[in-house]
């Protein structure tokens, strides 16, 4: 682990410069702290910081960095015969990192040396078990130009390597030179670190914005990369899918929203009546006892992983319904998992979003409207539904909406509970599949990751972002309007 | 003003003088509705009351029977002769179990049953005896020429049978390479004569994944570490990113374009599919990045983007409530910003900050979505060897392995995800439990 | 126009008792906010409760059509009687009593509903309108009689939110008289109006009590005196003094109401 111990050696380093640096600075004022622009603790500080902070931030750069530097100078390299028909570069060169990924992990763990690895030049067959032995599944067989591309490949990531670590040492060690030469009893020691504290304070506020930018360009990249294979009139406007991965797939997304569409309502069928009810009796009619109870008991609903949710879909719920419509029964339903399976389950796992959100919105109705309408003689539920609701209305669909972003991106229900054929169906009975079922599908199967068939969950994952965060974004809107409008 | 005493005022209600002890019938109808109103309500509660119930009860019906198994305790005494004549044979497990057939068949016939079995038959129900019984004298010499009694892990079989969830019917005349009809009668045998008992399973607990020709001892040990790596990947990085983000955007940021860049950034973060972390692990961690699928590391990076925002929104939320007049007397004392931010508000809001992050990190703990696509859910029959090996090495974590489980025919499986669950739920539990806790016990009114 | 009314100019008309309340007691959980509080409130006058703020005088208000059911810790004993029922009694629906007693509030409450459906509210789920018509004869009617009909005739459809604070208030009295009621009471109707709006809601109580029973809380003594016919004193949950306003202001029988009145307390 050399990257763990030149971390080491820099932070080593950094708190050898905060002890050093607090020393220098009380001796420059006489020992006393009183003489001292900043505690001498801040000069310390700076010290190690300017050691750390510069080196570690090389080290994470380079280490971004690398594999694209290695990558292409060994892509340049790679013979023409290693790349067989059919057969792509890219392709080639993951075989080729597996394959010294492997090695390095074989020679790490002792079960190879570099002499045998050289050794093997010709003999390639004990390769694959060898490295099969240490937990590294190669995908076939090792070819000659492969093996010797992947010895490239770890020449100039192992070069890659020791130059990053005599720069980032370098780096540090002019940093502490730097700063210690710097620390003396008039130097503004606090002020400069504490505007290093605020650098890395912006840095980490700065990480939702990668994270956004990150989503979107994987998203983006991938997307375009499945458009160049796949035209885009037919994936927006086709009504089948059935991706075969032998090629010739038809990948039409609207069956799939259908999907979802059919069976978020479903599950909004379920939340929202029961949700808003439950809001409504806890805001209004319940004592502090019942909401002191019920409230919580509710809201464990929220708390559960959909996995549970998506295990219940498919081994309770599928079969109890199965028992009564299925063959023995009415004979509408073929099979545990369906539209109806799935949309139940995630209703149930709503139920707590709606009614918690509307609980909110409902308590934010001013009393004096409440008593308005009482003092008018109205009785409870006509305050509710006359004054209250319409009242509370705005954020009320703010709240339906979330829960429709909710169900429309929920995995693990679908996945479980709703089956794999993709439908463009009324029958609730039957079974559908949605985006996120076949984003997981696409992408957890051996298809490689250039073919459609996989670059088609980016698309799709494109789409369900889009559709989601519109929904949020507007539905916040919404509620916070409807927030202003009473406070 | 004219108006107002204009024809009305003198125009009296003519609605005449009622009792107001007689309700009239419009009254009653209105009561009426205002009954049935609130009875849809308290309908509504109930109903989702209900769920809730239904949903415990399936989970522990179904999932308890996983933290027991059938074992059967055989007491076998072996001679010294015995055993020096069985090492020197070349089948030596094989001389085992025909020691232990022997014994087990005596201690029946002891009891009053009478039963011929072959040595296939006990390998069917127990598995590989002889080996076991070899290893444990040869790690025990000293127990040579004593009564030892032997705990032997029945079959998942022969579990399920006991259970009531596997019977004759399941099994046609010839039966399979697991179980045969035959064997039903020697388990019942077994159990009149008292040597089949359940015992906490263990193994369970311990254990990792198995194939299907093993299914009773299938654990989620390994899996349960995995999350645990993930969750210690997501802590050290979540929680000091988020601390300081919500610091800067709650004490230091200024009002400008970019601050509200970011906040909008958190407030869509949190709302987003968590799926879509998922195909940002994927594309970003792995496929750009080249870290190792199947990790734990990658697992716990894309969890922590997931979780940062609930931490940095439930961070803010504390430090807002640090009243302002705590800054102001550092303020005015000297203090530098930074100072009273990090010696006053910072220490006072730690409480909540804490609790919000083990609500984001239980949160993390049951999300499963995105662990699938960055590979997660591979067949993970080890344990790490280290705890490095453990961050970058291919693992599992506790809700793929059930969705692994749940999604193989074997109805084992299925009974081990069922388990799996009610373990995940108790580490939840446990987690929200110490957040109230927290909350009870630093909860401050200003 | 009406003269402002003087306390001076006061003819103590020939009424009957209204309202009968005897040893009426509060708690609001454990803390008992009226006490042994008895009076008779008449017809088509105005009464006006004053005191300082915790008084009860409010309390004491809401007893009175039971808006304090709303309140989950309270508590009421005693005795209130209209026209001689006991309004306490197991048999009265408090929807029904709410409708022969309207309430007018604090700080305007119009609904966030068009001026027409705030006033049509009351009628409607009170079942007043056999058809539209009729209907909108009785918005009419209380639009008048809440002296804002010139002001909103010609936008009934306009959210009764946008109106200016004083027509909101008025709307709201209008709102509540149409339900027909017998008795109106107020709780200081006018504290979140500016003077101008509340001299216009004050002149409306004057005209208001040719048909009803009016009962205002208020915290301004100028207020009660303007308004008012009889005036009673509530002090720490008790009843000091009530008689005729004129007498209450000018020859106090209680040394604390001459306190309260010359401004030594509250």
């Amino acid at each position: 682990m050399p990257i763990l111990w030149l971390t080491v050696i820099v932070l080593a380093l950094a708190a050898l410069g905060y002890v050093i640096g607090r020393r220098r600075a009380l001796a420059s004022g006489d020992g006393r702290i009183r003489n001292l622009h900043s505690l001498p603790s801040y000069y310390g500080s700076y010290v190690a910081m300017m050691t750390g902070v510069p080196a570690i931030s090389l080290m994470l750069l380079w280490l971004l960095a690398q594999p694209f530097w290695v990558n292409s100078a060994v892509l340049a390299d790679l013979p023409v015969s290693a790349v067989a028909d059919g057969s792509s570069s890219s392709l080639v060169m993951s075989d080729v990192r597996r394959l010294a990924d492997g090695l390095d992990r074989a020679v790490a763990q002792g079960v190879m040396t570099e002499a045998d690895i050289d050794a093997m030049g010709s003999d390639l067959s004990g390769i694959r078990t060898r490295l099969g032995n240490v937990g590294v599944a190669l995908g076939s067989d090792v070819s000659t130009d492969i093996l010797t591309s992947a010895q490239d490949y770890r020449t100039k990531a192992a070069t890659g390597r020791l130059v990053m670590s005599i720069l980032v040492l370098a780096v540090a060690i002019v940093g502490f030179g730097w700063a210690y030469q710097r620390t003396h009893k008039d130097f503004r020691a606090r002020n400069v670190v504490e505007r290093g504290i605020r650098y890395v304070l912006i840095a980490a506020a700065c990480i939702a914005i990668l994270t956004t930018i990150g989503i979107v360009l994987s998203l983006v990249f991938n997307a375009i990369a499945f458009f160049r294979v796949y035209p885009a009139s037919d994936f927006f406007f086709s009504l089948t899918w059935s991706p075969s991965f032998g090629g010739g797939s038809e990948l039409g997304i609207l069956p799939l929203l259908w999907g979802t569409f059919y069976i978020s309502i479903i599950a909004l069928l379920v939340a929202v009546p029961i949700g808003l009810f439950s809001a409504i009796y806890l805001a209004e009619y319940a004592g502090p006892k019942v909401r002191g109870v019920a409230k919580p008991l509710l809201e464990v609903l929220a708390g559960i992983p959909t996995i549970v949710y998506g295990l219940f879909a498919l081994l309770t719920v599928g079969p109890f319904l199965l028992g009564i419509f299925g063959p023995d029964g009415v004979g509408w339903m073929q099979a545990g998992t369906a539209v109806i399976t799935a949309g139940l389950v995630m209703g149930i796992m709503l139920i707590p979003f709606v009614s918690s959100l509307s609980d909110d919105i409902i308590n934010a109705v001013p009393q004096a409207l409440r008593d308005g309408s009482y003092g008018l003689g109205a009785t409870k539920s006509e305050t509710i539904r006359q004054v209250i609701l319409p009242a509370a209305l705005p954020g009320i669909v703010g709240a339906i909406l979330l829960a429709a972003s909710r169900a429309i991106g929920e995995t693990m229900i679908v996945v479980l509970g709703a089956g794999a054929a993709a439908r463009l169906d009324l029958n609730p009975f039957e079974a559908m599949t949605t985006v996120t079922a076949k984003i997981v599908s696409q992408l957890t199967g051996d298809a490689d990751f250039s073919s459609p068939e996989a670059l088609v969950a980016f698309a799709l994952g494109m789409t369900l972002f889009i559709v989601t965060l519109g929904l949020n974004v507007f539905a916040l809107y919404i509620v916070r309007k409807y927030r202003e409008q009473y406070e | 003003m004219t108006d107002a005493s204009m024809p009305t005022a003198t125009g009296t209600p003519e609605r005449k003088v009622k009792s107001l002890t007689e309700i009239d019938a419009r009254t009653a109808k209105r009561n009426a509705a205002e009954k049935r109103f609130k009875l849809y309500g308290m309908a509504a509660v109930v109903t989702g009351l209900l769920f809730l119930v239904m949903l415990v009860t399936a989970i522990l019906t179904n999932g308890l029977p996983a933290f027991k198994r059938a074992v059967v305790e055989v007491e076998f005494t072996l001679t010294q002769d015995q055993f020096d004549a069985a090492e020197s044979k070349l089948l030596k497990t094989a001389e085992y179990n025909t020691l232990f057939i022997t014994a087990l068949s005596e201690t029946l016939r002891e009891r009053g049953i009478d039963r011929e079995f072959d040595a296939a038959a006990v390998d069917r129900l127990l598995g590989s005896v002889g080996g076991t019984i070899r290893a444990f004298y040869r790690e025990n010499p000293d127990q040579i020429d004593q009564p030892v009694a032997f705990e032997l892990a029945a079959s998942s079989r022969v579990d399920r049978y006991l259970k009531g969830t596997f019977g004759r019917d399941d099994v046609t005349e010839e039966g399979n390479r697991f179980f045969i009809n035959a064997d039903f009668d020697l388990v019942d045998d077994m159990r009149d004569a008292g040597l089949i008992r359940s015992a906490f399973n263990w193994v369970f607990l311990t254990g990792v994944d198995t194939g299907v020709d093993n299914p009773g001892g299938a654990g989620i040990g390994a899996s349960v570490l995995g999350s645990f790596l993930m969750m210690f990947v997501v802590l050290i990085l979540a929680l000091p990113i988020g601390v300081a983000a919500s610091i800067y955007l709650e004490e230091f940021a200024p009002k400008n374009r970019f601050t509200d860049l970011i906040e909008v950034n958190i407030s869509n973060l949190a709302a987003v599919p968590s799926i879509v972390f998922g195909i940002l692990g994927l594309a970003v961690f792995i496929q750009f990045m080249h870290l190792p699928q199947s990790a734990p590391l990658v697992g716990g990076l894309v969890l922590t983007l997931m979780t940062l925002p609930t931490i940095i929104i439930s961070t803010r939320a504390s430090l807002k409530a640090v009243p302002p007049s705590i800054r102001g007397a550092a303020l005015g004392i000297g203090a530098s910003k930074m100072q009273t931010v990090f010696h006053h508000v910072l220490p006072l809001a730690m409480p909540g900050i804490l609790t919000g992050t083990i609500i984001g990190l239980a949160q993390a703990l049951g999300e499963t979505a995105p662990l699938l696509l960055i590979g997660m859910v591979g067949f993970v029959a080890r344990y790490p060897d280290s705890f490095v090996g453990g961050l970058e090495g291919p693992n599992s974590a506790m809700p793929a392995q059930i969705y692994n489980w749940a999604a193989r025919s074997d109805a084992v499986f299925t009974e081990k995800a069922w388990g799996g669950i009610i373990v995940l739920l108790v580490f939840l539990l446990a987690m929200n439990l110490v957040a109230i806790l927290l909350r009870r016990k630093f909860e401050r009114r200003w | 126009m009406y003269d402002a009314p003087q306390v001076t100019k006061q003819e103590t008309a020939v009424t009957d008792v209204k309202i009968q309340a005897s040893d009426v007691q509060v708690y609001y959980g454990g803390n008992h906010a009226i006490k042994d509080v008895s009076v008779a409130i008449d017809d088509k006058t105005v009464t006006a409760f004053i005191g300082p703020s915790g008084c009860g005088k409010s309390t004491f208000l809401r007893c009175l059509n039971r808006m304090n059911d709303t309140i989950d810790i309270c508590r009421v004993t005693g005795d209130i009687r209209i026209d001689g029922e006991d309004i306490y009694d197991k048999r009265v629906d408090p929807v029904q009593l709410r409708a022969k007693v309207g309430m007018v509030f604090q700080k305007p409450n119009p609904f966030p509903k068009s001026i027409y459906d705030n006033i049509a509210y009351g009628p409607r789920i009170h079942g007043m309108a056999r058809n539209k018509a009729e209907l909108d004869e009785i918005v009419e009617k209380a639009l008048r009689r809440g002296a804002i009909w010139d002001e909103v005739k010609d936008r009934l459809d306009a959210p009764g939110t946008g109106l200016s604070g004083g027509q909101q208030q008025r709307l709201c009295i209008a709102r509540a008289v149409a339900t027909e009621p017998e008795v109106l009471l107020m709780d200081e109707p006018c504290s979140a109006l500016d003077p101008i709006a509340t001299a216009q809601v004050e002149e409306l109580i004057d005209e208001l009590r040719q048909n009803y029973a009016v009962v205002i809380v208020t915290h301004s003594m100028q207020q009660a005196a303007r308004v008012s016919q009889k005036t009673a004193f509530f002090h720490l949950g008790n009843l000091v003094e009530y008689d005729d306003t004129s007498k209450i202001f000018t020859n106090p029988e209680d040394s604390r109401t001459e306190s309260y009145i010359t401004g030594r307390i509250g």
